[in-house]
């Protein structure tokens, strides 16, 4: 890879080691990838965790005196001192929180602790070159905003941030963003949590590659597009992905193919979405928990969530949490949403996600949630997926099914 | 009679040299849902699931799952020193380059052959990433 002289420097610790790490890190990628250059990016987001990988890098980047060059997100790490009087977290974890959320504020990053930042906190333009890490977050800023940016890994967007640069290589280049598989939407896609569906047997099916949906009639909203891409980019690594006459980037199957023929072609039905949902159903009877908010919900989420449980109360032996983003928040409060929540017997918890070590206290407990996501990880014994009015009669009831 | 070794050129993606037993895996690889104090396999329905990574070099398609887990689970792997010794991979991506440059494990690509097609699990495996190079013993 050609590297200037202003990056030799940089690559030779002139400005710190924390810029030198950072640099080597996109070398390496660069590398991998073939890539010929370096090129600008305006912005990035950086899929922090309160997890020790992370930690490990942000420190080695933020001890080594890096300052972020763009605008640069972060993902949700947790606030120890907001669980303090909910329940336990292990000390030993709550430090890795503590510190990562330091070293991250050290590198002078944007302390959004969201995971859907294009929404509201680092939104990028269409045609932007950008480096955003997060399920979510990849496929969204490639397909629905057109901005252009890799799959990349927390420290690798955060790399990039500080260096204000990424390698070329990917889906920065436009052939690179050419479909490589004709999905034909034969199911009805009612709701968001259709799209949920659609995602993981979508992303399942496919692994990787850039599908290009075909027979979607009606224009899906954004938290429909939210859940198809954080499903398709979990069950598999989809980054990217094209519905011609709703995506921006290409208005014409032939066009998200670049004028070639598909590589391969695929139906999704009714049948595929009710098998993923099927397979989602691990358990019924009792529950513990309530996990919502995978990705983050949005203002109009916890609307809905205000609305399915006013002038309800949630069974006393099940704990009910909401995660959003500190903004969303912020208005959801404004709203009257929060306090509805509240006083049926939920939370709303900013700055934090469900796969965040703070919720060892349900680990061996019986969940539901309305995002395969959350069920992915196995951090809980068992959890069931179903769309949110289930989610939230069962919350009231104690039990499923 | 000495075990005949192979010799073929690959692509280097992180440095360095590491040696093992091979563990072959035709499906995609999440770290994160390996046991982090023993390196095995945890995920349910994976065809390793029970095998351990541990000291292993893992030839496998691609990486996959969340980019916060799957660096995560690497280094814990890492930290417990049940990480695999090299990896020899058919698809790259970012995320597993960063996991890899983290825990400074050989990372290697495009194999002169299919690497399916030429190593078994059990096969004795060394990955020299500087040189290009990866030599297999046949067991």
């Amino acid at each position: 890879m050609h590297v200037t002289k202003e990056e030799e420097r940089i690559l030779n610790g002139e400005f710190g080691q924390g810029t030198q790490k950072a640099l080597e890190l996109l070398v390496a990628i660069g590398d991998a990838y073939d890539a010929e250059k370096m090129i600008p990016i305006s912005r990035a987001h950086a899929a922090s965790s309160g997890q020790e990988g992370d930690l490990y890098f942000v420190e080695l980047l933020a001890n080594g005196g890096a300052i972020c060059k763009v605008p640069t997100s972060t993902n949700p790490v947790y606030d120890i001192h907001y669980f303090e009087n909910l329940f336990e977290v292990p000390k030993g974890e709550a430090e890795v929180a503590r510190r990562v959320m330091e070293a991250y504020r050290r590198v002078g990053a944007i302390l959004s602790w969201s995971c859907i930042p294009y929404m509201a906190e680092n939104i990028p333009l269409f045609g932007e070159t950008v480096a955003f890490s997060e399920s979510s977050a990849t496929p969204y800023v490639n397909s629905v905003i057109g901005a252009r940016t890799n799959r990349e890994a927390a420290q690798s967007a955060l790399a990039a941030g500080i260096i204000g640069k990424t390698p070329e290589y990917g889906l920065h280049i436009k052939e690179n963003r050419k479909g490589t598989c004709l999905v034909k939407v034969e199911a009805s896609l009612k709701d968001e949590f259709d799209y949920t569906l659609l995602g993981y047997a979508v992303g399942k099916r496919l692994g990787y590659g850039i599908p290009v949906l075909d027979g979607i009639s009606k224009r899906p909203n954004t938290e429909e597009l939210i859940n198809f891409c954080a499903m398709s980019n979990t069950s598999g690594a989809i980054s990217m992905f094209y519905m011609p006459g709703f995506s921006v980037e290409a208005a014409t199957i032939e066009e998200a193919f670049q004028g070639d023929v598909p590589e391969e072609k695929i139906t999704v039905t009714n049948r595929e979405l009710k098998r993923a949902y099927e397979e989602l159903q691990t358990t019924s009877g009792r529950i513990d928990f309530v996990m919502l908010g995978c990705p983050h919900y949005t203002l109009k989420q916890l609307e809905q969530v205000a609305e399915l449980l006013k002038g309800k109360k949630i069974h006393k032996d099940v704990a009910f949490w909401v995660c959003t983003s500190a903004t969303t928040k912020l208005l959801a409060k404004r709203n009257g949403y929060v306090d509805v929540i509240e006083k049926a017997g939920g939370h709303v918890a900013v700055d934090t996600c469900i796969d965040e070590p703070c919720w060892i206290a349900y680990k061996d407990g019986v969940g539901m949630t309305d995002s395969p996501k959350c069920a992915y990880y196995r951090r809980f014994k068992d959890v069931i997926v179903s769309r949110l009015g289930d989610c939230t009669e069962a919350a009231i009831k104690g039990k499923w099914g | 009679m000495k075990d005949l070794e192979i010799a073929l050129k690959c692509h280097k993606i992180i440095g360095g040299y590491g040696e093992g037993e091979a563990l072959v895996s035709h499906e995609p690889i999440c770290f994160y849902l390996t046991d982090p104090k023993t390196g095995t396999v945890r995920e349910k329905s994976h065809e390793l699931i029970g095998k351990s990574l541990a000291n292993k070099v893992l030839v496998f398609p691609s990486g996959k799952a969340s980019s916060v887990v799957q660096i995560d689970g690497l280094f814990k792997l890492a930290q417990h020193s049940v990480a695999p010794k090299a990896m020899i991979v058919k698809d790259v991506e970012t995320v597993l380059v960063v996991s890899a440059f983290i825990v400074k494990v050989p990372l290697v690509d495009k194999l002169e052959k299919d690497p399916f097609e030429i190593i078994q699990t059990g096969d004795f495996i060394k990955v020299n990433a500087e040189k290009g190079l990866v030599k297999i013993t046949k067991r």
